[in-house]
């Protein structure tokens, strides 16, 4: 009998667990309320639009923060509107940054239609042909662990798909003022240098 | 900045003029899809390790990746044709506009003088309708000798007042393609 696959919560959980200087882009929709429930940081660039933007929006972030791990935690729906990304970052090659989907297999925020990775669509594979140097598909808690100190590790880029059940989860919202989320994020860090 | 007082007086070469501007004002990362017109601005980006050129698979991507970069310190341009206008709108709507980024595009032509491709020219058309409308601050370069004071200018203004600002390059000051060998 197979293990149930992992609630969403806890798997985002367990990535940001003890996250030290990391930097966290997570993608419009669910992830920005998994990413929210762990615990707000000013240091959470949420997104509340822009969908199939936050692999590239950690990108950019990962070549200007070149010291700092920056983990994109997104949804397989957001991740799918921006699969060009994935062939950009592999191009890039920043070592500092990791794309992690969290993959329901659905598109949670709109009444749950099913994407294309519940139908063959391998997002790892395609991370992997975009030349990330690291990619893995895992389907537990314990997979989940192991990949944690990999988002720090600085050896990517990094791919990683987390199947997840379709249990929904209560709403948690962070402010949705996105000047004021970038703004934060900003002064938090750049410190005075962040007009 | 005074990026203007370093500006040569060999107009033509324009191209040089912008890469010079970017390194004025301070700028990291490059992105542009390639279009002929912004050829040789490409090839000095490439060239000039002070520069991060990130080749891009669409436009759109460049409004997050400069979007990235702000959040980080650094700031930067996206290069590209005339239709990829219509490849970022909503990127620039609910990134850009949405968390009030700064934003400098640098927009190179097509559909308009001496056009020879009848599939550019709605696009073309509907370029500055469409950033008008996205709220894009937009300064139009026919002359090669006002392209440096342009880029210049828009760049202050995206940086200093946190807005989205674009220089359209216009066909005429680039030249229509010939599709002649």
């Amino acid at each position: 009998m197979t293990e149930p696959l992992p609630n969403r919560r806890d798997v985002v959980a367990r990535l940001l667990r003890d996250r030290g200087r990391m930097l966290v882009v997570p993608g419009l929709g669910g992830t920005t309320w998994d990413v929210a429930a762990a615990g707000d940081s000013e240091l959470d660039f949420y997104l509340w639009g822009g969908m199939g933007s936050a692999a590239m929006i950690g990108l950019g972030l990962a070549l200007a923060q070149s010291e700092r791990p920056v983990l994109v935690v997104t949804g397989d729906g957001e991740q799918l509107m921006g699969l060009g990304a994935l062939a950009t970052i592999g191009v890039e090659g920043p070592a500092n940054l990791s794309v992690v989907v969290i993959d329901n297999e659905h598109y949670g925020e709109t009444g749950m239609q099913p994407t294309h990775t519940g139908r063959g669509v391998d997002l790892a594979a395609i991370a992997a042909g975009a030349g990330f140097a690291e990619t893995a598909t895992i389907t537990d808690l314990a997979g989940v662990d192991a990949l944690r100190p990999r988002l720090h590790a600085g050896e990517g880029p990094l791919f990683a798909t987390v199947k997840v059940d379709m249990t929904p989860a209560p709403m948690v919202l962070p402010s949705r003022d996105g000047p004021w989320i970038k703004q934060r994020f900003r002064r938090a860090l750049l410190d005075n240098d962040a007009v | 900045m005074a990026a203007s007082d370093a500006i040569d007086t060999r107009q033509d070469d324009w191209p040089a003029h912008i890469h010079r501007t970017f390194i004025d004002h301070g700028m990291r990362q490059i992105a542009y899809v390639p279009d002929s017109g912004h050829k040789e601005l490409i090839t000095l980006c490439r060239a000039d390790n002070r520069l991060r050129a990130v080749s891009l698979t669409t436009e759109e991507e460049g409004i997050g990746l400069l979007s990235g970069a702000w959040l980080g310190g650094q700031s930067g341009a996206l290069l590209m044709q005339s239709s990829g206008v219509g490849n970022c709108v909503n990127a620039i709507a609910s990134i850009t506009r949405a968390c009030q980024f700064p934003l400098l595009m640098l927009i190179t032509m097509r559909g308009e003088w001496a056009e020879g491709n009848p599939w550019q020219v709605p696009m073309g058309r509907a370029v500055e309708p469409v950033l008008e409308a996205l709220g894009v601050q937009l300064a139009r370069v026919e002359r090669s000798e006002d392209v440096a004071d342009a880029v210049s200018a828009m760049a202050s203004l995206a940086f200093k007042s946190t807005v989205p600002a674009a220089v359209i390059l216009s066909q005429r000051l680039i030249g229509a393609k010939s599709f002649q060998d």
